[in-house]
C-alpha cells in the first residue's frame, strides 16, 4: 500500500466556507430544508452562490432515520445538486468525516473547482425511537433473533476499555463534564449543560457501565462546508484552511473476534492521514483535535488510537486538564457530540467545520487558548470497527 | 496528465437467484477472480476500496459493516458510495487522479432474492410527505416518463418492444446473463399492460451477482496487464428527485453526465467516436432515450435507427451486446458496474459469441431506477 | 466543469475581505425545535408511514452448516491452516489470509466471557424491570479472542465478571430449528 504525501497531490484543497444548523432533538423542518439552511450559510459565509458550485458531496447515515430509501436522491434538491454531479458517501457515524475525502479528490483531481458538502440527520422522523432504526445494523441471522442494542453494544466496548486500561467511571465522566461545559459557547448546542462527575455517575444506568449522561442525544441537524482548489481559495479568502491529510480504516465485520479495548482501525486509518500530512508526532503538532465522542468513553479511546497519547493514558491526561480549551491538546472545544448534539452524520461534519472556525480564530468564546495552526478532525462508527480522519492546516 | 486504466474485473452471477451464497462468499468469488485478473494481491498491492450499495436493498442499516472481509480490506481504508456501482468506479478514478492512490478496488452486487418486498422498498424512495401517501406500486413512474417520451418523440410501443427482443437475444450469447430468451415483437405487445404503456415485458426482473473492478494509475497498469483498459472520462448527475419538476420526456441526467464525459475524453461526435455502447434498460423505452441523451443519435430517432438494425451487435453502433438489465438482469447498484464490466470485455475483445469487431472505445452508462433522475456515464478505451 | 473559474465567480465581494464566520449570532443558525406535546398533541402535520421492507436473508454455505450443527446441540468452527486460527463465527475464506478456509472444527460450547453488560433498557429503548446481561463469550476450542454474541442467564447481575467461565444451555432438542436461540444463553460454571 502507497501513501502519498499531500506534496504528490495534483491540487490542493482548501475548506472556504462553513454552516450549520441547530441540532434539536425534534426539528419542524424536513431534512432537504435542513440541508438547504446549513448549505445556504455555507456559501454565505465564503461569498459564494449555487451557480459556483459544480460539485455536491452528500453524508448522511441510515435511510432508517429519515424514512427514506435512496436518501442521497431525496436530499438532493436540499442540497443545491439540481442537475449537478452529486453523490453520497455513507459509512455509519463516521460519514461525517468520511465524506470530505470523497469531496477532497472531486477537487483534487481536476473534475471539480468548487464542490459542496452537506451532511444532514433528521433521526426524530424514525418513529416510536430513532434506536429502531439501530436495531437494523446487526447480522440479522447470528445477532438479531437475540436482540442486541447499540447502548448494550457501547457498554461491552466501555467494560472491556476499563477493564484492560484500569481506568474508572469517574475519569470517564469527566470527558462528559467538560463537553457539556464547552457546549455552553455553542449557539447550536441541544444539550449543553453545567453537570458534575456525580451527576454522571448518578444519572439513570441504561447498560452498565453505561449512564445516561455517558451518552450524546438523538437529534436533528445538518452541517455543510465548501472546498475550493489552491488558485479559487486564495481569491476566496486571505485565510484557506487547507486540508492535508486523510485517513480511513476498517476492521473485521465479526465485531466478536475483535480487540474492543483498543481502536486499531482508527490508529490505522490516523498513520495514514499522519503520513499524508507530514506529521511525526501527534503530540507536539497537533494543536486541537476533536475526537468523536457519541459515548465519553469514545473520546479518551480515540484520542489515543489518534496517537494524541498512549493507550490507557487519556483518562488521566483530562483529569490533569490537558484536554481543555485553554490545555496543551484541547479535545471537542466546542462542545463534541455529548453537549452540541448528535445527527450522526452532521455531527461528523461539525467536527470538521469546528476545526476550520478554530484554526481560523472564528470560534468565538469557544476559541482555544494556543494558536491553533493544525487540526485533526475524526468520526467513527458503523459496528465499532470504522474511522475516518481528515487533518487541516491553516496558511 | 494521469492516466487510470481499469486492470481486472471479476464477477460472480448474474443468476436469478442464489440461494446457497451469503453476499459475502458471492462478492468474496467476484473478488478472488478480479484480483487473479489484475496479477494484484488486495492486501499488499491494493491502496483502498470503494464500494456501492443501498441499505434497503441489503437489508441492513449501515451496510458497509459487511463488506471489507469478502475484499480483503480489513484494516485498510474503505469508503462506500449509496449510489450505482458506477459512481464508486468514478470515485475510484478521482482518487488515482489525485495523484491519492495508485490502486483502487471497486465493488457492487445485488443479494435482490432477499428481498420480499421490492416494490415496497421502491416506494419507500418516493417522497414521504407528497407521494408515498398516495400509495400503489411504483412502477406507475415509468408509465408516466414512458407516456411523455412516446409523445415527444413520436418512438412507437413496438419499437420499445423491439429492445426487449435484442436485448433478451444478445443474452443468449452471454453466459452471464440471466434472462435470454428468444422473443418476437408480438410477443412483447401482447404481454398485460403493466402501466400503460408499459408492458410486462418491458420491465427487467431483478437477478444476484456480484462484480469487483480493479483500477489503476497509468504506470502500475503498463506493469501489471497487458490489456489494460483506459478510463477516458466520466461524469455523472442528478436532476431532480422530486415528480413535480422533473423533465418527464428526457434523461437529463445522462445529457448532463454526458456532456461532461465526453468532453473530458475529447469526444465530439459521440455517434463517430464510440464503437459500442452499454446504457440502462431497467425498462424497454429507457434504453432508447437514453442513447439519445447519450447524442448517439438525435432525439427522436433511436426507434428507427433500432428497426434499421443499427443496435444489433453486427449493426453500426451495438448498443447492449451484453443483454442489459433486460437479459442480464436488473442487479440493483451493481447495473452500472454490469454495463462497464461489458464494455471492458468488448473492448478487450473477450466477448466470445457477441463480440463487436474493432471495438477500441465504449461507453457504459446508468440509471439508479424508479423513482429516480440519477444517473452515470463512463467512457472507455483500448488507448491511453 | 469548470464553471467557477475564478473571473466567472458570482460573488460581489470586495478581494480579500473575509467574511468572518464568527461574526455568526446566535440567530443566524436555522433550526426550529419542536416540542413532544407538539408531536402528541399533533400541532404539527406530519405524515406516519410503515416502511413495506421484508427480507429473507441467505445464510450462506458457512452460516448453513453452523445453523445445522447449533440444531444437533453442537458448535462448529472454521478453520485456516495458513495462520492456524480456528474462526468462529465460521467463514469459508479467512479475511487476514485472504484464502479459502479449511476445515470444519468443532468446538467446546463452554466459554469465558470477553465483555458484558447489565442491561436496564431493552433491545426497544424500553425500561425494563429485570435487567438482561448481554455479552461476548470466547469459545473454548477456537482461537483466543473469537467469540459469539449471546446472553448469559442463571447468574445473578452482580456476580458477572470478565474472564467467568460459561457454558451453554441448549433448548430442547425438540425445539430446536437451526437458529442462535438454539442456544437459550449462556450460564457460569459452578
Amino acid at each position: 500500500m502507497v501513501v502519498k504525501t499531500i506534496a504528490a497531490i495534483k491540487r490542493r484543497v482548501a475548506i472556504v466556507g462553513a454552516g450549520m444548523t441547530k441540532f434539536v432533538r425534534r426539528a419542524k423542518e424536513t431534512g432537504k430544508e435542513l440541508a438547504y439552511e446549513a448549505a445556504k450559510m455555507a456559501l454565505d459565509s465564503a461569498g459564494l452562490t449555487l451557480k459556483d458550485v459544480d460539485a455536491v458531496v452528500i453524508g448522511s447515515a441510515p435511510d432508517a432515520f429519515d424514512g427514506v430509501h435512496m436518501k442521497g436522491e431525496y436530499l438532493a434538491d436540499g442540497s443545491g445538486a439540481w442537475r449537478k454531479p452529486c453523490f453520497r458517501q455513507f459509512d455509519g457515524g463516521s460519514t461525517g468525516v468520511g465524506v470530505v475525502p470523497t469531496a477532497f479528490w472531486t477537487v483534487a483531481s481536476g473534475l471539480s473547482d468548487v464542490c459542496l458538502v452537506v451532511c444532514e440527520e433528521k433521526m426524530s422522523s424514525c418513529l416510536p425511537h430513532p434506536q429502531y432504526a439501530f436495531l437494523t445494523i446487526y447480522d440479522p441471522i447470528l445477532v438479531r433473533p437475540i436482540g442486541l442494542n447499540v447502548a448494550w453494544n457501547f457498554a461491552f466496548e466501555m467494560k472491556r476499555y476499563m477493564h484492560v486500561y484500569n481506568v474508572r467511571h469517574e475519569q470517564i465522566a469527566l470527558v462528559s463534564v467538560k463537553n457539556k461545559r464547552n457546549a455552553l459557547d455553542h449557539p447550536c448546542a441541544q444539550l449543553a449543560a453545567k453537570i458534575t462527575v456525580e451527576d454522571v455517575l448518578k444519572s439513570e444506568v441504561i447498560a452498565d457501565p453505561v449512564r445516561r449522561l455517558d451518552i450524546s442525544p438523538t437529534s436533528d441537524g445538518a452541517v455543510a462546508i465548501i472546498l475550493a482548489h489552491e488558485g479559487l481559495a486564495k481569491r476566496l479568502t486571505d485565510v484557506p484552511v487547507w486540508i492535508t491529510g486523510i485517513g480511513s480504516g476498517i476492521d473485521t465485520q465479526h465485531w466478536t473476534d475483535r480487540d474492543l479495548a483498543y481502536c486499531k482501525y482508527l490508529e490505522e486509518a490516523a498513520r495514514m492521514a499522519y503520513r499524508m500530512a507530514g506529521i511525526r508526532n501527534p503530540r507536539k503538532e497537533v494543536d486541537v483535535a476533536n475526537p468523536y465522542d457519541p459515548f465519553d468513553y469514545k473520546e479518551l479511546q480515540h484520542a489515543e488510537a489518534l496517537l494524541l497519547f498512549k493507550p490507557g493514558e487519556a483518562p488521566r491526561a483530562t483529569e490533569e486538564g490537558v484536554t481543555e480549551r485553554d490545555g496543551d491538546m484541547p479535545l471537542n472545544p466546542d462542545g463534541g457530540l455529548l453537549g452540541v448534539g448528535n445527527p450522526i452524520s452532521a455531527a461528523g461534519l461539525m467536527r470538521v467545520a469546528e476545526i476550520f472556525w478554530q484554526l481560523r480564530g472564528e470560534a468565538g468564546k469557544r476559541q482555544v487558548k494556543k494558536d491553533a495552526v493544525i487540526g485533526v478532525a475524526h468520526a467513527w462508527g458503523e459496528l465499532m470497527q470504522k474511522s475516518s480522519v481528515v487533518v487541516m492546516q491553516r496558511g | 496528465m494521469l492516466e487510470v486504466a481499469i486492470i481486472g474485473v471479476g464477477w460472480a452471477g448474474s443468476k436469478s437467484c442464489t440461494p446457497d451464497l451469503s453476499f459475502q462468499e458471492m462478492v468474496y468469488e467476484a473478488a478472488v477472480k478480479a484480483y487473479a485478473d489484475a496479477n494484484v494481491n488486495p492486501q499488499v498491492d491494493v491502496d483502498a476500496f470503494i464500494s456501492a450499495d443501498e441499505d434497503y436493498w441489503a437489508g441492513y442499516s449501515i451496510f458497509e459493516e459487511y463488506v471489507p472481509d469478502q475484499l480483503g480490506a480489513v484494516l485498510k481504508p474503505t469508503w462506500h458510495i449509496t449510489g450505482d456501482g458506477l459512481h464508486a468506479l468514478i470515485n475510484a478514478y478521482m482518487m488515482i487522479r489525485s495523484n491519492l492512490f495508485e490502486v483502487v478496488v471497486v465493488e457492487s452486487h445485488s443479494k435482490a432474492s432477499d428481498i420480499l418486498s421490492y416494490a415496497g422498498i421502491i416506494q419507500h424512495a418516493t417522497d414521504p410527505v407528497y407521494v408515498k401517501p398516495l400509495g400503489g406500486h411504483p412502477f406507475y413512474i415509468a408509465g408516466l416518463e414512458m407516456r411523455r417520451y412516446l409523445y415527444e418523440t413520436g418512438v412507437s410501443e413496438e419499437q420499445c418492444a423491439q429492445v426487449v427482443v435484442k436485448n433478451k437475444r444478445n443474452a443468449i450469447f452471454n453466459p452471464n446473463a440471466a434472462y435470454p430468451a428468444e422473443l418476437t415483437v408480438e410477443d412483447v405487445l401482447n404481454s398485460p399492460y403493466v402501466f400503460s404503456p408499459l408492458k410486462a415485458l418491458e420491465v427487467s426482473s431483478t437477478a444476484e451477482g456480484a462484480i469487483v473492478m480493479v483500477l489503476a494509475s497509468g504506470d502500475v497498469a503498463r506493469r501489471l496487464t497487458d490489456v489494460p483498459i483506459w478510463v477516458r472520462g466520466v461524469g455523472w448527475a442528478i436532476d431532480t428527485p422530486n415528480l413535480d419538476g422533473r423533465d418527464w420526456g428526457r434523461a437529463v441526467y445522462v445529457e448532463v453526465a454526458a456532456d461532461m464525459a465526453y468532453k473530458m475524453a475529447g469526444i465530439t461526435n459521440p455517434r463517430r467516436q464510440i464503437h459500442v455502447a452499454e446504457v440502462d434498460d431497467k425498462f424497454s423505452y429507457k434504453e432508447l432515450q437514453h442513447v439519445e441523451a447519450l447524442r448517439l443519435c438525435t432525439r427522436g430517432e433511436a426507434g428507427e435507427l433500432l428497426e434499421a438494425g443499427s443496435f444489433y451487435v453486427n449493426g453500426e453502433l451495438p448498443v447492449n451486446p451484453s443483454g442489459g438489465c433486460l437479459g442480464v438482469g436488473n442487479l440493483l447498484e451493481a447495473c452500472g458496474l454490469s454495463r462497464a464490466l461489458e464494455v471492458v470485455l468488448q473492448l478487450r475483445g473477450q466477448a466470445q459469441g457477441r463480440q463487436v469487431e474493432d471495438a477500441k472505445v465504449g461507453v457504459a452508462q446508468t440509471w439508479r431506477g424508479i423513482p429516480t433522475t440519477s444517473g452515470a456515464v463512463v467512457v472507455l478505451s483500448t488507448e491511453g | 466543469m469548470g464553471r467557477a473559474h475564478a473571473k466567472e465567480l458570482s460573488r460581489s465581494y470586495a478581494k480579500g475581505v473575509i467574511k468572518v464566520s464568527s461574526k455568526f449570532k446566535a440567530e443566524d443558525f436555522k433550526g426550529i425545535a419542536l416540542s413532544e406535546e407538539d408531536f402528541k398533541e399533533k400541532k404539527v402535520i406530519f405524515s406516519d408511514i410503515r416502511a413495506k421492507a421484508y427480507y429473507a436473508w441467505t445464510a450462506g454455505v458457512a452460516i448453513s452448516r453452523f445453523l445445522s450443527e447449533l440444531k444437533e446441540g453442537k458448535i462448529i468452527a472454521r478453520k485456516c491452516n495458513k495462520c492456524g486460527r480456528v474462526l468462529i463465527p465460521p467463514r469459508m475464506f479467512c479475511e487476514l489470509c485472504y484464502r479459502p478456509t479449511d476445515e470444519w472444527v468443532y468446538v467446546k460450547d463452554t466459554g469465558r466471557v470477553n465483555t458484558f453488560s447489565i442491561a436496564w433498557i431493552g433491545v426497544n429503548a424500553s425500561r425494563l424491570k429485570e435487567p438482561l446481561i448481554p455479552a461476548v463469550i470466547e469459545i473454548d476450542g477456537a482461537s483466543p479472542g473469537m467469540g459469539i454474541y449471546h446472553m448469559l442467564g442463571e447468574v445473578d447481575p452482580a456476580e458477572v465478571r470478565i474472564g467467568m467461565n460459561v457454558q451453554a444451555v441448549w433448548k430442547p432438542k425438540e425445539e430446536r430449528k437451526g437458529c442462535i436461540t438454539d442456544i437459550k444463553y449462556f450460564k457460569p460454571i459452578k
